[in-house]
């Protein structure tokens, strides 16, 4: 079982702030570190499926910018997996989906640009469930990711290939989008860190739409530093997104550094714990509070009534908005276009086309979500999953009066089976039980690892802060992470990695 | 009795504009059923007096200068249109046989 890595793939065991210094000071080049991920992508992503498309030529093109010294900053020369419902002029976009197969899109994201210019090298496009609709990687129209933890389990949905990516060091980061878990649950079952920024921190303009009152995209590493330095370059204000927020960008970097909770009022979340909470995940948890406590945080129960309600809300709202943005899917200017046989009509080729383009779980929410928006039903359904979106944020509202941050599982248990709950909708919705409130209410939330279960798999400890105060996150998320020395808990992956090269 | 019968899905996936088989009709009735028999707990929430939340921000108009700036030219536009011809985007017939 002797780990067998040679030198330049012990590039890819850093994490990105080691890999930015070792650029900066010439101890290595962009170029060597983005070829050795490039050969460990080649070599292991047979096993895992994390990306869709690796751009080789336009990441060695960008590291050899950094080295010619175009490009510098805190993560000049770090690669990156790019989650594949973020567009990319010139490179394959799909959102997991056949009926996007083989779009070449003709412009880049806002972040694509604020990394490319920060000198961040994107080595590919990673795998998701189709436009981001689940919680496994199950639902994408390529095949599902594998956990690098344990191949036969999931990696978390929807950016699960994001999430074995950094988890399966073919990359030190990754950026991911978050409708209602879709970075932190991921993260939280490949013992990484996440983070889903404030709505409108981050530029949604070349984000795939989903559910755009709830779409936000964020950092993924395996350091909280890294998260923070990698949030801090795509944040800020972007004329081309009228939903963004046009506000200083918190200190997180700074916060991340410091990693203080002394004084800091932490609430853990009363709701949710119980009955489904894998009794692993609940002990991790209760310990990492306790470590909180230890490093001189008042910790207090709050009650949030109003959370155990957010995912029936959310299963409207999402599907509606959905059921509006994936009209866009139409045949007519772009994607696929089945039936065109010259006779047939325009609606009838839309309808063939979205039969074979879209998975069984997009239509499922197409249709709820039609549902949902229908004369007769609109009061009931949508309009009343508004009104308890207005009482979910209200509690969050009173929560932040009496603590600075609320705290919770990422997620009821560890990395589930693949195909264990493929064919039961409503057992995968409820993976998303506790990373659903936050976007309801639109503020920030982490997932930071806080420890194995019984299992052997890694556990996440979620940190939600009020709306624009991201920095609280990292510093909780930093002080568990030092206090839990949660990032070399992946050298369990490395070394199984090493050993199924060998 | 069922919030949703099978008749309701296929009207609904006509207006969605998605073709669907037997089978899946089938299958998919029951599966939002029992979805539905969920998410209707929002309706267990007393919010008579509530406003509804649409949006996380306060959203007003959001304006900018109006500064002429390059857009897509028409071949990128297009590349990856299914069909194009002259500088357009190629459709189906959009009107009845009659």
């Amino acid at each position: 079982m002797g780990g067998v890595h040679d030198v330049s793939e012990e590039l890819c065991r850093l994490d990105a702030t080691a890999v930015a210094e070792k650029v900066a000071s010439r101890e290595v080049s962009a170029v060597e570190v983005a070829q050795a991920h490039l050969d460990r992508i080649a070599a292991r992503d047979g096993d895992y499926h994390a990306f869709l498309h690796v751009d080789a030529d336009g990441a060695l093109a960008q590291a050899k910018r950094v080295d010619a010294g175009e490009m510098t900053g805190p993560l000049a020369g770090v690669p990156l997996a790019l989650k594949d419902v973020i567009v990319t002029r010139g490179v394959p976009t799909t959102a997991g989906s056949r009926i996007l197969q083989g779009w070449i899109p003709p412009y880049d994201a806002t972040i694509v640009e604020r990394m490319r210019d920060a000198g961040i090298v994107v080595l590919g496009k990673t795998n998701m469930d189709e436009f981001a609709m689940g919680s496994s990687t199950e639902h994408s129209g390529y095949g599902a990711t594998h956990n690098p933890w344990d191949l036969d389990r999931t990696p978390g949905g929807s950016g699960g290939g994001s999430s074995a990516a950094v988890a399966g060091f073919l990359a030190p980061l990754a950026i991911g989008t978050d409708t209602g878990g879709s970075i932190r649950q991921p993260a939280a079952v490949t013992g990484t860190v996440g983070v889903k920024p404030t709505y409108g921190g981050v530029s949604r303009y070349g984000l795939v739409a989903f559910s755009s009152s709830l779409d936000q995209a964020g950092p993924c590493a395996r350091t909280v530093l890294d998260a923070a330095l990698l949030h801090q370059v795509i944040a800020g204000h972007d004329q081309r997104d009228s939903t963004s927020i046009d506000a200083p960008v918190p200190s997180v970097v700074e916060a991340a550094r410091s990693a203080d909770v002394s004084g800091m009022r932490v609430g853990v979340v009363k709701e949710f714990a119980g009955d489904g909470y894998q009794a692993g995940v609940s002990a991790r948890f209760d310990e990492a509070v306790a470590k909180l406590a230890g490093l001189g945080a008042e910790v207090v129960e709050v009650s949030c009534p109003h959370f155990d309600y957010a995912l029936a809300a959310y299963y409207l709202i999402a599907p509606s908005e959905a059921s509006s943005n994936l009209a866009r899917y139409d045949a007519m200017r772009y994607g696929l276009r089945v039936g065109d046989d010259g006779d047939a009509s325009a609606e009838a080729v839309m309808a063939a086309t979205r039969e074979a383009g879209f998975g069984v779980e997009v239509k499922r929410r197409i249709i709820l979500g039609t549902y949902a928006l229908s004369a007769g039903y609109y009061d009931a359904y949508y309009g009343q999953a508004q009104k308890v979106r207005t009482l979910i944020k209200r509690d969050f509202e009173a929560a932040f009066e009496q603590v600075d941050v609320l705290v919770s599982p990422t997620t009821p248990t560890t990395a589930f089976k693949l195909g264990e709950r493929v064919d039961d909708p409503l057992a995968m919705y409820l993976v998303d039980l506790c990373t659903i409130p936050s976007n309801l209410y639109g503020g920030p939330a982490m997932s930071v690892p806080c420890g194995l279960s019984d299992d052997g798999l890694p556990v996440g400890f979620q940190v939600m802060a009020p709306v624009l105060a991201d920095d609280r996150l990292y510093r909780v998320g930093g002080a568990l992470e030092a206090a839990l020395s949660t990032p070399a808990l992946l050298d369990e992956v490395w070394r199984q990695s090493g050993g199924a090269a060998s | 009795m069922a919030a949703i019968s099978r008749a309701d899905v296929a009207h609904l996936a006509s207006l969605a504009r998605i073709s669907m088989t037997d089978d899946e009709l089938d299958v998919l009735a029951g599966q939002l059923d029992v979805i539905l028999g969920a998410v209707s707990r929002v309706q267990e929430v007393a919010a008579e007096d509530i406003p509804p939340t649409s949006h996380p921000l306060p959203l007003t108009n959001v304006f900018r200068d109006d500064t002429p700036a390059p857009s897509l030219p028409p071949e990128a536009a297009l590349a990856a249109a299914p069909i194009a011809e002259e500088q357009r985007f190629r459709v189906p017939r959009i009107l009845d046989q009659e």
